[in-house]
């Protein structure tokens, strides 16, 4: 049995001690070291790495952490340089000073992102402590070793603790340059370590962002226009404020990154309170949003596939040689809209004080984006914000959407107390943001069983787009053309083209676990099958026949390895292949199907993952794992439709998420090499939807082309 | 409003709310135990499974008018001196991602293996079912159960 003891106080906001040895860090493209003077240190100056005279290790956390774990793998980077155990560093999560960058967490870039400066601080401590030992002890540095959070010396037995060091060290200059260990030399990167955390969240004594309280806080409920743009004509509070427990109602607005939604609130002494109040309340709500449908949007991506789109890319020239093959298919694929439905739903605590600053408690992705949206939209200056960050519940991109907060910091505003916002299941489903619809159109060629000619026209609401205006309907999004392009898929052809179309959608929409890779992978690699078996060629020899990328190839060849790929299945079983690129990594999955009544059953799953050099391998399959499942339930049971404005999923028994009972097998394979760290939390997911799409097609001969896709009842056509 | 006098996790506790706020509420609202979470208020995705006189329930749709004589277990009265055997075997298997539905995850698995401790493949998915992980940890939930009920036949064989 094991006793709960030495419980490590992972993530814990307490005062900052007030001496020892301070470095901050930078977090752009060139990292910046610097002295942090400790006496005035506090976590509002983030990043930086504290050692006090007791050796206590503090890593003041520049990345918030979804779930992932990616606070052990910042402990990691800094405790491998530093040469101090695992256990040993401390991590309190940053407040989203951006006083040194802008601090977030999405792209699955906490480790990639982090990489070298993480290390370099580290690294620049332990020199520090070093050159303080040499001069200490009057020998030269050389003589001087850092192992297990001490200094040797390497002529007689002495050694310091770092405590003792961190007073001289700290008048010490802060190397510019320190030298890194040599990725032979490691010893907590790249093995599998536990989590630190694991204990508090399986005895329920972590502290999430919705189990925060703070003093005179009072709870707000809200009520989002059925049709999103409706705007309330009539609000009639009689029933509502009859509810035990409700204070006031009042309306109040969703601000969004690029417009505003009307909004009504109630005001309770707890949330059960509010949310009852906001059942009982009777709003009027105009037509404005009547119109909205997915329907048409879809429609309208159809209507957009007509036309040639914007031009992203071209090589050699890629209509002309269509227009002249022989052997060319052309083939469409949608992808649908779907919400994020983190388990913990959007919450958060915002007080705007007396002397006009603004205290939040939340749980975030971009502490720094908050502070700085929250600044504008309260028209205080960014210094008067202070964000607390929290433990998020879950999030895959729906938490760097911080419209729940402005809605409790205007609220707060009005009320003079600080005011908790929780969101209900039905406002999270039916409210967006949400991962947007999109069609693939894809075109191609093959010329002597090889695939010679491809063009991807993506077509639908772009992020940026919809919140900044740019791009403009008619031009390119860049950052889909790079997403679907060739510098991506590394596919080399002779005649290529990427073309993009802007449909500007009336639903909000935001980043989704993988974005747009999850979205276009799927007709991508969907037609790269097609084309294969135009041609009359294997799936897996039509992609390592136009691959010359070693990294590329040996992901599938390590896929087709450990899924014996080139063994004959039994009757009424297949298998499919898809591999794409995303966040600095590189990801191939197997599916395998069986057929089941008048449909398919995924049988098992096969992922390979290129990540480059990782830190904690546990993590990295446990990140796999879970794209894994995602990625399935995506593919398979997730929609958010939209008729006549409403949206038609409001809860969990509409908005369909995969159980444990329709989990299949899994096998994960990490690519052990020393490339440059890439991410881990979401590269795993995109080839799912294809991969399974042309295992049906193998086993059926039914190509289907849009998601989700039902597996109970696959029509043979 | 109402006063109610409710075992929980071996302790009477007494407060005064509306007849009809969920347990869930109770729990978090009144009594300050947030270990037991509000994912969906319908019953719909178990983040705030608890047990009810060793049944497990959804306590967002169970009235507090109802619970009466019933002993409440919470996330928080179980594991205290010790880390349960499922506890373990999530701690071992390092299950949680978010962890935030892991709460509701362990009281559908400690109810299971307390009715049934040698559960199935089936009946493991049937017990679980019930309850949603969007980060999808279920593989090693399963791996998980299997381990825990190991673990348990490990301490009965203790002297």
């Amino acid at each position: 049995m094991t006793l709960i003891t030495n419980r490590r106080n992972f993530i814990k906001n307490t005062v900052m001690v007030s001496s020892g040895l301070a470095v901050g860090f930078t977090l752009g493209n060139v990292t910046k070291l610097f002295s942090v003077e400790a006496d005035s240190v506090s976590h509002e100056l983030s990043p930086f790495i504290h050692i006090d005279t007791e050796s206590n290790i503090t890593l003041v956390n520049p990345n918030p952490d979804m779930g992932q774990g990616s606070i052990q793998a910042s402990a990691a980077m800094i405790a491998e340089e530093l040469e101090v155990g695992l256990e040993e560093v401390r991590i309190i999560p940053s407040d989203g000073q951006a006083k040194y960058d802008p601090q977030i967490s999405g792209g699955s870039g906490a480790v990639r992102r982090s990489w070298e400066p993480l290390r370099k601080a580290g690294a620049a401590v332990r020199q520090m402590l070093l050159n303080a030992a040499s001069r200490s002890w009057e020998i030269p540095l050389a003589e001087c070793y850092a192992e297990n959070a001490h200094v040797y010396n390497r002529i007689d037995d002495r050694k310091f603790k770092y405590g003792d060091l961190v007073t001289l060290a700290s008048t010490l200059e802060v190397p510019e340059n320190p030298t890194l260990k040599s990725k032979s030399e490691f010893k907590l990167i790249g093995k599998s370590h536990k989590r630190g955390d694991v204990i508090e969240r399986i005895t329920g004594k972590s502290t999430y962002s919705i189990d925060m309280q703070v003093p005179r806080m009072i709870h707000a409920s809200i009520l989002h226009s059925p049709t999103l743009l409706g705007k309330v004509v009539s609000i009639n509070a009689t029933e509502a404020l009859k509810v035990e427990g409700v204070i006031d109602v009042m309306k109040c607005e969703r601000s969004m990154l690029y417009t505003k939604f009307d909004a009504v609130a109630v005001i309770a002494d707890s949330s059960w309170a509010a949310m009852q109040g906001k059942k009982a309340l009777q709003v009027e709500w105009g037509g404005e949003g009547d119109h909205v449908s997915t329907q048409d949007y879809s429609e309208s991506l159809y209507t957009a596939a007509g036309n040639p789109g914007a031009l992203y890319s071209e090589t050699g020239t890629f209509d002309q040689h269509f227009s002249k093959s022989r052997i060319k298919a052309e083939g469409l694929y949608e992808s649908n809209f779907l919400s994020h439905a983190p388990i913990e739903p959007m919450n958060g605590i915002v007080e705007v004080k007396d002397n006009g600053t603004i205290e939040v408690w939340a749980g975030v992705q971009g502490p720094g984006q908050i502070k700085d949206q929250m600044a504008e939209y309260m028209e205080v200056p960014p210094e008067n914000v202070k964000v607390n960050v929290k433990l998020m519940g879950g999030s895959f991109g729906r938490k760097s959407y911080h419209d729940f907060l402005l809605e409790a910091g205007m609220l707060s505003k009005k009320l003079q107390k600080p005011v908790k916002v929780t969101w209900t299941r039905e406002e999270d489903v039916s409210q967006g943001p949400y991962r947007a619809g999109s069609l693939s159109k894809l075109q191609g060629t093959v010329e002597n069983g090889k695939i010679t000619g491809l063009h991807h026209h993506a077509i639908g609401e772009s992020i940026y787009g919809q919140i900044n205006g740019s791009p403009k309907v008619g031009e390119v999004d860049e950052g889909i053309g790079r997403e679907i392009g060739f510098e991506n898929s590394k596919y080399v052809l002779d005649h290529t083209k990427i073309s993009y179309t802007r449909v500007v959608a009336d639903i909000p929409i935001m980043w989704w676990r993988s974005v747009y890779a999850g979205s276009f992978a799927f007709g991508q690699e969907c037609f790269i099958d097609e084309l294969a078996h135009l041609g009359g060629i294997d799936p897996l020899k039509a992609r390592l026949d136009i691959l010359k990328d070693e990294r590329y190839r040996l992901v599938l060849n390590t896929l087709a390895e450990k899924a014996n790929y080139h063994e004959a299945l039994p009757g009424g079983t297949a298998r499919g292949i898809a591999i794409w690129k995303s966040f600095e990594s590189i990801s191939a999955a197997c599916v395998f199907i069986v057929s089941e009544g008048q449909g398919v059953r995924v049988k098992k799953v096969i992922s390979v993952l290129d990540c480059g050099l990782f830190v904690n391998e546990d993590m990295v399959r446990a990140q796999m794992e879970g794209s894994i499942v995602m990625g399935l339930s995506a593919a398979t049971k997730e929609e958010i439709t939209y008729e006549n404005g409403v949206c038609m999923q409001q809860n969990f028994h509409q908005y369909n998420l995969m159980r444990i009972n329709e989990v299949p097998e899994m096998e994960t394979h990490i690519i052990a090499n020393q490339d440059t760290p890439g991410g881990v939390g979401e590269p795993a997911l995109p080839p799912i939807a294809p991969a399974l799409n042309n295992a049906i097609f193998n086993l059926t001969g039914v190509r289907l082309r849009k998601l989700p896709m039902d597996l109970t009842n696959i029509k043979l056509t | 409003m109402a006063t109610y006098t409710i075992n929980i996790n071996g302790e009477d506790q007494s407060f005064t709310c509306d007849e009809n706020m969920p347990l869930l509420w109770v729990l978090r609202e009144v009594l300050q135990k947030t270990g037991t979470k509000y994912g969906c208020g319908i019953g719909q995705c178990g983040a705030c499974t608890v047990h009810l006189d060793g049944n497990a329930v959804r306590s967002c749709v169970t009235p507090i008018d109802s619970v009466g004589e019933a002993e409440v277990t919470t996330i928080e009265g179980i594991g205290n001196a010790e880390l349960h055997p499922v506890q373990q075997a999530w701690e071992e298997l390092q299950v949680p991602q978010c962890g935030y539905c892991q709460s509701g995850q362990i009281m559908s698995a400690v109810h299971l293996l307390e009715q049934n401790p040698n559960p199935s493949d089936g009946e493991i998915l049937d017990a679980m079912s019930g309850n949603i992980c969007r980060c999808g940890t279920y593989d090693r939930i399963k791996k998980a159960i299997r381990l825990a009920t190991q673990l348990s036949e490990d301490n009965n064989q203790l002297p």
